[in-house]
């Protein structure tokens, strides 16, 4: 019997099957939780899903390589993924036309402190050269995020999870940050959430109120490009 | 999802891959495929029929797309042990500064432009 499992083990370990499987399971497990906490951002989906997953690898003894081959057909879609970001921005764009210059200078504005503050701070506690580049576009929304950190000498996954916990940081702390600047304008709330934490701001945004949601979800897309394009200038007059 | 709006996205994909490696640019290709697209429908003036919910459907499940890369953190677990104090500040700090100084330059330029856009009441102020 312990044999037979081990032979099946050996096969099923070896095929892209297996590695797509608990992936999809780890998520779907991941949203059932997070339902059930009421959409608590501290329970975020996929940070439960990292953690199932890369436990499991760890008890299994299953190294990375073995694992994305058959996670890569779902990390392959990221891409068009990404592409189909303009979707949403197009829509939002129509809507706010008329302040669009008002708002990019607030997602540049944004974009360019979160890159500035990420970096002095972990700068200033001395942390290493790599870290230093995953954190940089930390607020920016994973795919894109991933993409620059890629591009400008970063390390594409933990920048992934910076991501993550940035967004439930700015989940968890945005209304007493707001409140304390002050703020009161539901859409300046909302492009503040989307720039600083990209999905997971926006969908606590979207919980608190609708105009602040479709801020929020504009930002999200805006301060992507913002941050790809800005982010390796700035890096560039650092380093 | 249909056939041609999957083709969509990957000609754009493809193109912004083209456009960033064929210029040396720092951007990555997918970002550049989603400047071309918006572009495109801003010029285009509408969304074509269809493009709209499929991208929602693909988009809904856009985090479970992240999570075979962030699995990847686990080669690099030694960078969260050794400076994890390092990185929760600045995490913290920085999206706390981010969220300030978003909201204030929006507010301020609303403001003297005579916007004054839906206000939190100051009853529910806090409460949210």
């Amino acid at each position: 019997m312990g044999d037979e499992f081990y032979k099946i083990w050996v096969y099923l370990s070896t095929t892209p099957l297996l590695g797509l499987t608990v992936t999809l399971v780890a998520y779907q497990a991941g949203m059932w939780i997070y339902t059930r906490a009421k959409l608590n951002p501290l329970l975020n989906p996929v940070l439960l899903a990292v953690l199932m997953l890369v436990g499991l690898l760890m008890i299994t003894g299953t190294d990375y390589e073995t694992y994305f081959e058959g996670a890569q057909f779902v990390h392959f879609m990221l891409g068009p993924a990404t592409v189909a970001l303009a979707v949403p921005l197009y829509q939002q764009f129509q809507k706010v036309r008329g302040s669009f210059l008002r708002i990019m200078v607030a997602i540049v504005a944004g974009s360019t402190a979160a890159a500035l503050s990420a970096i002095g701070v972990a700068w200033v506690m001395g942390v290493s050269r790599e870290t230093l580049l995953s954190l940089a576009p930390k607020s920016v929304t994973a795919p894109i995020a991933m993409g620059i950190a890629e591009a400008t000498g970063g390390v594409p996954s933990l920048t992934a999870v910076l991501v993550i916990l940035t967004g439930i940081i700015g989940a968890v702390l945005g209304t007493w940050t707001l409140n304390a600047c002050g703020v009161k304008d539901w859409r300046a709330r909302g492009l503040a959430m989307g720039t600083a934490s990209h999905g997971i701001g926006t969908a606590r945004a979207l919980q608190v109120n609708n105009v602040a949601g479709a801020f929020a979800s504009l930002a999200m897309g805006l301060n992507g490009l913002a941050t790809a394009i800005l982010l390796p200038v700035i890096l560039g007059l650092i380093f | 999802m249909s056939l041609g709006f999957i083709t969509t996205l990957l000609v754009f994909q493809l193109l912004g891959e083209v456009i960033s490696r064929g210029f040396d640019l720092p951007l990555p290709g997918p970002v550049v495929g989603m400047a071309l697209l918006f572009l495109t429908l801003v010029v285009r003036g509408g969304l074509p029929s269809g493009l709209g919910d499929a991208a929602t459907g693909l988009l809904k499940h856009l985090s479970l797309l992240f999570v075979p890369a962030g699995v990847g953190v686990m080669m690099h677990i030694h960078l969260l042990q050794d400076e994890w104090q390092a990185i929760s500040v600045a995490l913290v700090i920085s999206t706390v500064i981010t969220i300030a100084v978003t909201a204030l330059v929006m507010e301020g330029l609303s403001k003297l432009a005579g916007d004054k856009g839906p206000q939190v009441g100051n009853n529910t102020l806090g409460e949210d």
